[in-house]
């Protein structure tokens, strides 16, 4: 009987440890097949992963014009789950792609880990005239650049002209107007509400805190123990207790974003108002169930200070080579060609609907006077955009920004639980991420 | 190719035989032995390669600290001691004692009910009523964690129309007071059958003659299931809770797949399991990560073992 007794505990203790102990050991395999087909097949090649829409189209065409080079692509998920199979590559040091799709609130995250080059020693500084000033900040950091600029999210407002006809609404230009609509809407016994106010917006949260003035970290990576962090600015706290404010009268609602109900309420009409970034109308157009009536415009973003308007950047993506890439000059070359020309954007803007970070496209007349079918035919790049790209100045990111945003999102929704105010939430924001950021080995500057 | 060197090795390295020494009966045996580890070798080279050196690769990383800012250094148990001091571990684990506490008895209940009721009939119905217990079993976990999270939603699911019809708001099934009923909810629908069949299969051993016996000296229904079925059936029901016990401890997929919808209510260090793997993925801490596991390994380990110390009786381990 003792053996038996030493046998079920083995078992479970085995159980126990394959259920548990498995997490660290799992390393990405590296994806030898392509997603797309190689042109010359002779050529050397360049594996990148990326999440682009539209993408493979681009892809047939930087092949198609490359003789001396072929990209294969692979799509390793979007956002988060690219990153962790990037992290685990890594951490296994194989696996990893020899370039890589990372929005630029990542690339410190990844700096720091040393997976990633810096481009300038090939040649990246020869196209900085190309990008816009702000993208180009967000993908470098002190003098080295890790990575190049794709595609942009400055902000601006889609709002729903029928409904705001059908209340007579004007349209807001500033947050003070904002919150009026909002009560006039409510006040007419609307269904809906004038917007969405999500917990986990997470580089949305970020955003609206940018335009009162935040600058949430200081990070160079020529000093990569020291770190800035000052989340709990006035400006930060005032724009959140705005927000909280509408929150705790019920004229916002606070859904996860990203979410199925989400997607559907954006487009059925529940949220009046989409605060977006210049990719946003291409996510609106993805999305099933939508109001058949629905007339979307697109406005700037509510200012502050209409007097003084801030344009801010919400996500925007740039290819980075890795620290495993075979042939690092290379690897360089795709990076910067990729999405490099004229051709590969009009793919990028008409079938992907990106904001582009490529200046030769910005500036141009098609680009500037496209029109959009989806929104009635407004010029929205010449009204709304390019004005807010051309006013971004860049912004720089934590190297542990996924936990900065984890714990963001914990805060607001214990603020919007009404357990606690806007300002409080960002003091507590401020302490917990001094204190992690100790505890990683940092010296903290408040 | 495996087998073959694992055979040859194995002949090698067995000592010369002294025959004049052994009986006939010994020489059987060891050749037997042989051959009985000629068999184990498949799933020996499987458990090592897959299940031991990932452990003691885990194992090592834990006794190492790596940070963002300063690299990885040796630290021995430091990280142990940390873990065992983490108030979101410490908090973790007390959120899963609660999930035991409630999710254990319901799923429990849920499958011995079952059982005792299905044991009892032998229509048709009975067998297909079987087969629809069981069926949220053979859903994957991931699915079926998916699907309750469409249950749940206020616009996708049934419950705006269902207390729309008398009039009432619907509860917010994601919500942070709600989101531990919701979970449970979700366990017991997907595991109760599974325990209800162990439960079944071991009602179906159990000599109907016992029953007759207890019939013919007076026991009602009741008192047969109740005094006979369930004390016979004691050590399958021990191993169910055991069963129960290690799965609620290491709770994961249900609360990470909820999350996509409630991330509010769960935050990425809800259960133990899913605060390691948000360390290692998601922070890139896979050091502490390594320890946070093997932590959550050990009180597995501990919890299952008291309990089964406390239940030797029922189970027929003593």
């Amino acid at each position: 009987m003792k053996t038996k007794l030493l046998a079920t505990i083995g078992v479970i203790a085995v159980a126990a440890a394959a259920l548990t102990g498995c997490s660290a050991g799992t390393a990405a395999k590296t994806e030898a097949s392509c997603t797309n087909k190689i042109v010359n097949k002779t050529a050397p090649q360049v594996t990148v992963w990326a999440w682009y829409p539209a993408f493979e189209e681009v892809v047939d065409l930087f092949n198609k014009t490359h003789e001396d080079v072929q990209v294969c692509w692979t799509n390793a998920g979007q956002g988060n789950d690219e990153y962790t199979k990037f992290s685990t590559a890594i951490e296994s040091k194989s696996g990893a792609p020899d370039v890589v799709m990372l929005e630029s609130e990542v690339l410190s995250s990844f700096t720091i880990r040393k997976a990633l080059v810096d481009l300038t020693e090939f040649g990246a500084n020869d196209v900085k005239a190309n990008y816009t000033e702000g993208s180009w900040k967000d993908a470098s950091s002190g003098d080295s650049v890790y990575a190049i600029p794709v595609d942009g999210g400055p902000m601006g407002m889609l709002y729903r002209k029928d409904l705001f006809d059908k209340y007579s609404i004007p349209v807001p230009t500033t947050w003070a107007e904002f919150e009026t609509a909002a009560q006039t809407l409510k006040t007419a016994g609307s269904d809906g509400v004038l917007v969405n106010f999500p917990t986990n917006g997470r580089a949305f949260n970020q955003a609206l805190f940018a335009q009162a003035g935040s600058v949430p970290f200081v990070y160079d990576s020529t000093s990569p123990t020291d770190v800035g962090i000052a989340v709990n600015d006035q400006g930060s706290k005032d724009v959140l207790n705005y927000w909280n404010g509408l929150v705790q009268k019920g004229l916002v609602t606070t859904d996860d974003a990203f979410t199925a109900d989400y997607n559907t309420s954006l487009v059925d009409g529940t949220y009046a108002v989409y605060l977006a970034a210049a990719w946003g109308p291409g996510y609106l157009q993805g999305l099933s169930d939508a109001d058949a009536d629905a007339v979307w415009r697109v406005a700037p973003l509510p200012q502050w200070d209409a007097a003084n308007p801030v344009q801010v950047n919400w996500g925007g993506s740039t290819f980075a080579v890795t620290s495993q890439a075979t042939d690092k000059k290379l690897a360089a070359e795709v990076a910067i060609g990729i999405f490099g020309t004229d051709e590969a954007w009009k793919i990028g803007v008409e079938k992907g609907a990106l904001f582009p970070s490529y200046a030769p496209m910005l500036d141009s007349d098609y680009f500037t006077n496209l029109e959009y079918p989806f929104f009635g035919g407004q010029q929205i790049n010449k009204e709304v955009f390019l004005n807010a790209a051309a006013g971004y100045t860049g912004a720089t990111f934590s190297p542990f920004q996924n936990y900065a945003y984890d714990q963001l999102t914990e805060e607001l929704y214990s603020m919007v639980q009404g357990e606690q105010d806007g300002s409080k939430a960002l003091d507590d924001l401020q302490a917990s991420l001094v204190k992690y950021a100790t505890e990683q080995g940092f010296t903290v500057a408040k | 190719m495996a087998l073959t060197t694992a055979a040859n090795a194995k002949k090698a390295l067995s000592p010369p035989r002294r025959a004049p020494r052994r009986t006939g009966i010994d020489r059987m045996d060891r050749k037997r032995q042989r051959w009985g580890w000629l068999f184990v070798a498949p799933f020996g080279v499987v458990f090592l390669t897959f299940l031991v050196a990932p452990l003691a690769y885990a194992f090592w990383m834990s006794l190492q600290t790596n940070t963002l800012a300063t690299g990885t250094t040796f630290t021995g148990l430091a990280n142990y001691v940390k873990a065992f001091s983490d108030p979101i571990f410490l908090g973790g684990l007390g959120r899963v004692g609660q999930f035991a506490l409630i999710m254990i008895p319901a799923q429990m209940i849920v499958a011995l009910v079952a059982a005792l009721v299905l044991d009892n009939l032998s229509t048709a119905l009975s067998k297909f009523s079987r087969l629809m217990i069981f069926v949220p079993y053979a859903i994957p976990v991931v699915i079926g964690a998916l699907m309750w999270g469409f249950l749940y939603s206020p616009r996708f699911g049934p419950a705006t129309d269902i207390f729309g019809l008398i009039g009432l708001a619907a509860p917010d099934f994601l919500a942070k007071g709600s989101i531990f009923a919701s979970l449970v909810n979700i366990v017991t629908w997907q595991w109760a059958g599974y325990y209800m069949i162990i439960i079944y299969a071991a009602l179906r051993g159990i000599d109907p003659a016992i029953y007759e016996a207890a019939r013919l000296d007076g026991a009602n229904g009741r008192q047969i299931a109740l005094r006979v079925k369930v004390p016979m059936i004691s050590s399958s029901m021990v191993m169910v809770l055991i069963f129960s016990l290690i799965g609620t401890l290491q709770f994961f997929t249900e609360p990470q797949v909820l999350r996509a919808v409630a991330q509010g209510a769960i935050p990425v260090s809800y259960t133990p399991n899913m605060y390691a793997y948000s360390l290692a993925f998601s922070y890139s801490q896979f050091n502490y990560a390594s320890a946070i596991s093997f932590s959550l390994g050990i009180v597995v380990f501990i919890g299952s073992y008291l309990f089964l110390f406390v239940t030797r009786k029922q189970s027929g381990l003593k």
